[in-house]
């Protein structure tokens, strides 16, 4: 039984009992809103840490297994590095453009090979760069773009925003955006296309590392179960 | 009073390792906040962050608040005395957040061991940092690990190319990264598989050590894992801490070589301590030396401290009807007792009281 001495803090720091077994601490798990969350929410439960509540529609925040001494929260897929960068939980599923964005000091245990996309530049069609020429670069990864750009030594003037990207190069805000690309509908509907890939991204098991040092069974238990799936599916 | 209650765990911590050191002999070495900037421009790459707050002193020369400790102490470090220079600090430097991107002030002690280093003092630096760690609390872990062990994998010209980033992917734990960088270099699978192992390897040394036979394939490999086992040894005999064998401590290889460290403990979500042998610093310097040493983040223990459920034990309050003279002396019986007074004419918002007592006292009461 999970030993609850009062007050939300304690209660999410206490730990669980697993039948006779010695007392287990709780792994907080953080997993992005939205339909990547789920899926890898089916994974977490198919391998062995099911909480079924986590996909019924209600308005709670935060769901348990206290047989498994599992905790699910979902939050904002760009939070979750966060969440696990300063132990609020211990893993979590983040995606690699997150990472290579904000480059929290976390572990990446697993490529889960899900979400997959790219992270691309992308012009308006028949775009003709001239290096003679500052590149506007409209994007919300100002990071990755910068870190790109760099290798490449080339001058660019970043623009960021945060939405409606592709709108840049349409309103000559921009000459080119560095975005994710999923199938590339999205460009060709407004007449722009993927001219280079900067990176394959996917879906990655993250873990804290302080909390790695502390709950490492546990936290090994589930990228076993999780790579056992990856491995099934190959 | 109880001076217990009143302490922050991370000023309790700061005088038991204040003891600590000076009884192992290490002196405190107290510096000046500031540093010339030109200290730091030369070694970047040594700081945490390279944003360092600067300003221009009054003889219109460029002045930094310290960023870092070690480069001061190195520079300050004279080689030509007899023995080994074993020196303590306790000092607040001035970094960028990494999370927030603003400017810290942050508590740091840590310990610095120069000169002629022998394996007793790597034992010994490492004893203390597993003592420190267990003064902090009882609940740690204390990771090592060798750079030599790592570099001396990572030295095939085929890697060349990639070296840094297969850096940042051990230091990750990143399996799937290695293979993938491995794959587009063109690295032996059988190397690869090496890497990925040495990536994953985390446990005590019992559990980890003897996966690592491969390791004598590599010379300086084989003879860093010897280093490291013997030192574990030793540090085993002494001490019932926790030590984990952990390769994804890589410290920036242009610094640090052999030893490395990290301690933490359960509650606090980053490493408390990170240490290592830094002999490339000193020839950097211009010092013949070796050194090792490690720094504690005493800024990361304040949530370990727990809420303070009272702002004082008694509220005294008073009104026109009492002199002060009376109230006083209240004030001064109670706290005479132990307790911690606050005295108000009214009570005050968002404060909390164990006990509320109203002067004058009303017989019967």
């Amino acid at each position: 039984m999970c030993r609850t001495n009062g007050g939300i803090n304690s209660r999410y720091a206490c730990r669980c009992r697993k039948g006779n077994e010695p007392v287990r601490e709780w792994l907080n798990v953080a997993l992005p809103k939205g339909r990547l969350g789920e899926k890898v929410y089916k994974m977490f439960a198919a391998a062995g840490f099911e909480c079924p509540e986590v996909l019924e529609n209600t308005r709670k925040l935060i769901f348990e297994n206290e047989q498994k001494c599992i905790r699910y929260f979902w939050v904002k897929p760009s939070d979750v590095a966060i969440y696990v960068e300063r132990g609020a939980a211990d893993v979590g599923v983040a995606g690699k453009d997150i990472l290579l964005e904000y480059q929290p000091e976390i572990f990446e245990l697993l490529d889960l090979k899900v979400g997959k996309c790219r992270m691309a530049v992308a012009a308006k069609k028949g775009f003709r760069d001239h290096a003679d020429r500052t590149l506007r670069v409209a994007t919300k990864f100002p990071g990755i773009a910068t870190a790109y750009y760099q290798s490449q030594g080339r001058d660019i003037d970043i623009i960021k925003l945060n939405g409606s990207i592709e709108l840049a190069p349409i309103l000559h805000l921009s000459d080119v955006i560095v975005d994710i690309v999923e199938t590339g509908t999205t460009l060709l509907e407004n007449d722009l296309e993927p001219i280079e890939t900067i990176v394959p991204i996917s879906a990655r098991l993250i873990a804290n590392r302080a909390g790695f040092q502390f709950k490492y069974e546990a936290v090994q238990d589930i990228v076993k179960g999780l790579q056992q799936q990856l491995e099934e599916t190959v | 009073m109880n001076t217990d209650a009143i302490l922050k765990n991370e000023e309790k911590v700061q005088f038991q390792l204040r003891a600590l050191y000076e009884q192992c002999g290490y002196s405190r070495f107290k510096m000046s906040k500031f540093e010339e900037y030109d200290l730091y421009v030369r070694n970047k790459d040594f700081l945490v962050s390279d944003s360092v707050i600067t300003f221009t002193d009054t003889t219109g020369k460029l002045m930094a608040l310290k960023p870092d400790v070690t480069l001061s102490i190195v520079k300050n470090f004279d080689g030509s005395t007899n023995g080994v220079q074993r020196v303590y600090y306790n000092e607040n430097v001035y970094r960028i957040s990494e999370q927030t991107h603003t400017y810290k002030e942050i508590m740091q002690t840590g310990l610095e061991c120069m000169g002629n280093i022998s394996g007793y003092d790597l034992c010994e630096v490492l004893l203390l940092a597993a003592q420190s760690l267990q003064i902090i609390s009882k609940d740690c872990v204390l990771n090592v690990s060798h750079l030599g062990v790592v570099s001396a994998l990572l030295d095939a010209p085929e890697m060349a190319d990639i070296r840094k980033d297969l850096f940042a992917c051990i230091g990750e734990k990143n399996s799937h990264g290695v293979g993938e960088l491995c794959l587009q270099a063109g690295v032996d699978p059988s190397v690869t598989k090496q890497l990925q192992l040495l990536t994953t390897a985390y446990g005590t040394p019992d559990e980890v050590l003897p996966q690592l036979h491969f390791l004598y394939e590599y010379p300086a490999a084989a003879k860093a894992l010897e280093e490291l086992s013997l030192v574990i040894f030793a540090l085993q005999k002494v001490s019932d801490v926790r030590i984990c064998v952990d390769f994804s401590l890589v410290n920036n290889m242009k610094y640090y070589n052999g030893l490395v460290f990290r301690g933490f403990v359960n509650g606090v979500p980053a490493g408390v301590l990170s240490g290592g042998q830094y002999d490339y610093l000193m020839n950097r310097m211009g010092k013949n030396d070796q050194a090792i040493g490690f720094a504690v983040y005493l800024d990361l223990l304040e949530r370990m401290d727990k809420e303070k459920e009272y702002d004082a034990d008694v509220l005294l309050l008073y009104d026109d009807t009492i002199s002060f003279s009376q109230v006083l002396a209240e004030a001064l019986a109670l706290r005479r007792e132990g307790k911690s007074v606050e005295v108000q004419r009214c009570v005050p918002n968002k404060r909390r009281y164990k006990q509320q007592i109203c002067l004058p006292v009303q017989k019967g009461e």
